[in-house]
């Protein structure tokens, strides 16, 4: 039982930050059909600018106060990590819309080699770990040894979770910009017609599918307490299932299946083996696909004849 | 009554044949024969369920309900509802072309229709080792169906451009080889899903010409779904008028002409009228039974 | 960074313009580069991460970023839209002329026939190891793994990301067979492969409804789960550390080696690994040319066109009475058993087996080759096989450029930076590959080239 607590803690925890990921994946899928096969790079880009200015602030500008200087690190990682974005999306993505649809596929992969291989070149190839940040834990339960722990990490990474999924949530509902995200998202041409800027509105999409992997890699850096050039592909990889478990193209199924991908990984490992926790990661990815392509919250699709 | 080709020697029988899209019912209850020979018409309003019928017809869909009977001039016979779409074409012998036309592009006009003589192909080459080791009977089989191929090309008069990729060709040309590929698998009943869409009057004239030699000349037996009024009152020897996924007329052209359902589904009356005209048509049906 | 070119009248550049999309760049860039490669992390004595103040760096690549956009704006891009408004002929219609390829590839043949000669000649036995080793044998099994992929992407249009796999079921297959079983290479060959083609099967089968990027993504899944059962199955394939000490090739019972019954002693010749070297070379040329043959011959067969047809349009095949799923399975089968042969040869060639060399990254090179390429030319995969691999390995030769940037200048470290940037930068300068025609498979009067615009990829 306090085994069952303590992963459900940590797989809601894990599954927070897969969450964000997602929404960039499903969101730029939704939009333009395309796997954005860089994003998990982008988000461990996004881990490096947080720790490259999370130094910066307390060994440089001297900034004491640890919340002060994570919430800054986090916005600066969320400017930067989506001006990244909105640079790749002009530059290897948008020559190539509607062009012959493995181009953009293509291109993608590049991109994501040339980012990981480029943090490898700037910043080394070591891991790289931060002083701890936030050490404190509230112990929930403690019986026979075992104490069921919640970390104040944790409780900060669930709540800017919330938050920001609830601003987002606002964002792509009530105001213009999600109107034409919409819009775009059921068909560009018309959209284009209606006066909708489409080319604004996808490099948007990107902007803010990355500022949330930034946010995600901002946690992560935190929750882990260390961070590597070569970090990205396996949390892609596992947010972009988490984004076809929930049915890709909806954001609460993004959120959704972050979450149960999460759960699934942490329990997988506190129950059976640590060693096969990829696997199952990526055998839930082709069983999903291949059994239920549509997700859970997505919609199915009807062949057309 | 009397006796139509349709019902007595049928090469397609649907009988009561449903299909459902969660709770979308496409084609309700549906029951038509389409005679050896014959050409039959399906025709009806857009959004009638026609198409699905084809989908059915050709196992791209799987009825919710219903039997869908084809029966060859040699007696065989095929619950196409059983089985998977590319037997009823391979097996059953039911070709088909499609709304919007599916010719593979980038091939060549000939390699498309070496593409529909695929089995035949496939057999003599014994499933490709064979014919890698070059031996078998694949090289003249081969020229066979190079044969084959230039005999439709001449059909369609499409001879001089065989080597050209089947994209680059007009519309109408695209919708003549559609079915000359169709006609290379050799069919015992081929379903045309509106082929005079989008000709013009020459070019839908040339149609009819070819669809009627097809019938003539390779005896096999034609379903098509079809707007262009002019083709189907000229070519077809049978109609089948669909509304809302429901029949509501069946038989010659003549006959169908005048159905007063057929008139009201097509030309639009008010609801008052309907009423009216089925009245008529109770009083009728009434008499009739 | 693609802003719509103005369209002014005026000929020529216009600076003001270019200057302007200059700094806009300069300023993105800084805000990228900056903290990126200005402020650098590093382990201190006491192991303490610290930043490292490195911001001329990170201002010589802004400044770069910024004349290179300023070139773009002011030249390039009015260049090219100059040049976009009259399309050629040869654009404006569906087929093309054939071209030379024919004869280029011939030459190229010949040349690659006679490359391990040409080398020895010039730079002497021992001076060649490293140009038949790393860019001869290299390329080739590249050029294999791209042609066998081909089968799969290029014709049948189904996108394999985890094609690496087979290549590890290939490689594992022979090394744990020969060192278990004490079999020779000659005869593992085809059980590789064939093992290698049962996995094809297997792992095809259940991914065949899938379409598009969905497709990709499960074969991705499957080649990694491949790799992580190879890394953690210790029992049997020892893990992460790899099989060692695999058995050479032998040139029908002939070692390489310095026993007496060894090549250089029977045919008493001097010690030399070069022999070997140059023997694997041709191994591996036969091989590819092996896979080359019989794709060429199956293009022709029934089955080699139901790919294309699968490609071009999977409806209209199921219409013509075509079993797609076999169609499917075949493709993935034969694709994966060129895998299977290039892996035993790698297994043999390196003499050591690990998971390392067989993670995605793999895949998506040899997918890159092939899409480059031009998917479905065997020429262009050859072509875009020797400029990535050729030209990444040429990096690590370029040691002068440490005495431009500094001893520990590693040109090596930028192989895949540079390669990731040739993938984008080729994708947007020619999106079909290098050669984007497409030759057909039977004609009634001449054979023409199918411009690559009608050319489908699929959507698996």
């Amino acid at each position: 039982m306090e085994i069952f607590i303590q992963q459900l803690i940590n797989g809601i925890t894990l599954g927070s930050i897969y969450g964000l990921i997602a929404i960039g994946y499903t969101m730029v899928f939704g939009i333009i059909g395309m796997v954005n096969f860089s994003h998990g790079d982008v988000f461990m880009v996004s881990a490096f600018i947080a720790l490259i200015f999370f130094l910066v602030l307390t060994t440089w500008l001297g900034i004491a106060s640890v919340a002060l200087a994570l919430f800054l690190v986090m916005i600066i990682a969320m400017v930067l990590t989506g001006l990244l974005s909105w640079t790749i999306e002009r530059v290897a993505y948008r020559p190539l819309r509607g062009s012959f649809r493995l181009a953009p596929l293509i291109s993608a992969i590049g991109m994501s080699i040339v980012l990981s291989n480029f943090i490898q070149v700037a910043q080394g190839p070591r891991n790289k770990p931060t002083p701890p940040m936030v050490r404190d834990v509230i112990v929930l339960m403690d019986s026979n040894g075992y104490a069921v722990t919640l970390s104040y990490k944790q409780i900060i990474i669930m709540a800017t979770t919330a938050v920001l999924l609830a601003v987002f949530w606002y964002v792509v509902q009530k105001t213009p910009l999600g109107r034409a995200q919409r819009a775009c998202e059921q068909d560009r041409k018309m959209a284009a017609l209606l006066g909708v800027n489409v080319d604004r509105t996808i490099s948007l999409t990107f902007v803010m599918g990355a500022a949330l992997a930034a946010v995600a890699g901002t946690m992560y850096l935190m929750y882990y307490g260390v961070v590597n050039f070569s970090d990205g592909f396996v949390p892609g990889v596992k947010a972009f299932t988490a984004a076809v478990l929930g049915g890709i193209g909806s954001l609460p199924g993004a959120v959704l299946g972050g979450l149960l991908i999460g759960l699934i990984e942490t329990f997988w490992s506190g129950y059976f083996s640590i060693d096969y926790k990829d696997v199952a990661a990526f055998s839930i990815l082709a069983i999903v696909l291949i059994f239920m392509p549509q997700g859970i919250l997505g919609r199915p699709e009807v062949e057309k004849v | 009554m009397t006796t139509e080709r349709w019902d007595t020697d049928p090469v397609l029988t649907v009988e009561h044949v449903t299909m459902r899209f969660g709770g979308l019912v496409a084609v309700n209850d549906l029951s038509f024969k389409a005679g050896r020979g014959d050409i039959t018409a399906l025709i009806g309003p857009n959004g009638a369920g026609k198409t699905t019928v084809f989908n059915c017809i050709t196992g791209f869909y799987k009825p919710t309900m219903g039997l869908l009977d084809l029966a060859h001039r040699d007696g065989k016979r095929f619950m196409l509802e059983r089985m998977p779409d590319f037997k009823i074409s391979g097996k059953a012998k039911v070709a088909r072309t499609f709304q919007n036309i599916r010719l593979f592009s980038g091939m060549t006009l000939l390699e498309n229709l070496l593409v529909a003589q695929h089995n035949a192909l496939m057999l003599a080459s014994g499933m490709t080792i064979g014919g890698i080791l070059g031996i078998g009977g694949y090289k003249a089989k081969e020229k066979e169906a190079m044969e084959r191929a230039k005999y439709w090309l001449d059909k369609i008069r499409l001879t001089a451009r065989a080597d050209d990729p089947a994209g680059d060709l007009p519309y109408g040309a695209q919708r003549r080889l559609e079915i000359a590929r169709a006609m290379c698998t050799g069919p015992e009943l081929l379903c045309l899903d509106e082929p005079a869409a989008g000709l013009n009057p020459r070019e839908s004239a040339e149609l009819n010409e070819l669809l009627l030699g097809i019938r003539e000349s390779e005896k096999t037996s034609l379903l098509l779904i079809e707007h262009d009024m002019s083709v189907v009152m000229e070519i077809s020897d049978h109609v089948v008028v669909l509304e809302y996924g429901i029949k509501i007329s069946d038989g010659t052209p003549a006959f169908v002409q005048n159905d007063p359902r057929v008139i009201a589904a097509y030309l639009g009356v008010d609801d008052e009228e309907v009423e009216t005209v089925e009245k008529q048509l109770d009083v009728l049906t009434g008499e009739a039974g | 960074m693609t802003a719509p070119v103005s369209a002014k009248p005026r000929e020529g550049a216009d600076y003001g313009k270019a200057g302007k999309d200059a700094i806009l760049a300069g300023i993105i860039a800084f805000g990228i580069f900056g903290p990126l490669v200005g402020l650098k992390t590093e382990q201190n004595m006491s192991n303490e991460l610290i930043v490292v103040n490195d911001m001329v760096s990170a201002l010589i690549i802004v400044a770069i970023v910024m004349a290179g956009r300023f070139l773009l704006s002011a030249f390039v891009f009015p260049y090219m839209s100059q040049r976009g408004k009259k399309p050629t002929a040869a654009n404006a219609l569906g087929t093309e002329k054939p071209d030379r390829s024919k004869l280029y590839a011939r030459l190229g043949l010949v040349l690659i026939f006679f490359y391990p000669i040409i080398v020895v000649s010039l730079v002497g036995f021992q001076g060649s190891l490293k140009w038949v080793d790393n860019f001869g044998i290299q390329i080739l099994i590249y050029v294999m793994l791209g042609w066998g992929l081909n089968i799969v992407v290029g014709l049948a249009g189904l996108l394999d990301l985890g094609y690496v796999a087979f290549y590890a079921v290939g490689a594992y297959s022979y090394a744990l067979l020969a060192i278990n079983f004490d079999l020779s290479f000659w005869v593992l060959l085809p059980v590789a492969g064939l093992l290698a083609a049962f996995w094809g099967v297997i792992l095809g089968f259940p991914v065949l409804r899938l379409r598009g990027d969905y497709l990709a993504i499960v074969t991705l899944a499957f080649g990694e789960i491949i790799r992580l059962v190879l890394i953690n199955f210790r029992e049997l394939t020892n893990g992460s550390a790899g099989i060692s000490s695999i058995p050479k090739v032998t040139l029908f019972g002939i070692p390489f080696d310095a026993s007496p019954d060894g090549f250089a002693k029977m045919f008493d010749l001097p010690l030399s690994s070069a022999y070997y070297k140059i023997f694997l070379y041709y191994l591996i040329l036969l091989l590819a040319l092996l896979t080359a043959y019989v794709t060429i011959r199956l293009r022709r067969m029934p089955i080699g066109r139901a790919w294309e047809a699968l490609r071009e349009d999977e409806v209209a095949c199921r219409s013509l009475g075509i079993n797609t799923t076999n169609t499917k399975l075949t493709a993935f089968a034969i694709g994966a058993m060129f895998a299977g042969f290039a892996g035993s040869f790698f297994a043999a060639r390196q003499g050591f087996v690990s998971p390392e060399s067989f993670v995605f990254m793999e895949s998506a090179v040899i997918v890159a080759i092939v899409v480059l390429g031009g998917m479905g030319s065997m020429i262009g995969v050859a072509v875009a096989a020797a400029a990535m691999i050729g030209g990444t390995e040429l990096l690590r030769e370029l040691t002068f450029l440490k005495a431009v940037f500094g001893p520990e200048f590693n040109p090596d470290q930028y192989r895949m930076l540079l390669f990731g940037l040739a993938m984008v930068g080729i994708m947007i300068w020619r999106p079909r590959g290098f050669v984007s025609s497409r030759e057909p498979t039977a004609y009634l009067f001449e054979r023409k080239s199918v411009s690559g615009s009608l050319v489908k990829e699929g959507h698996g």
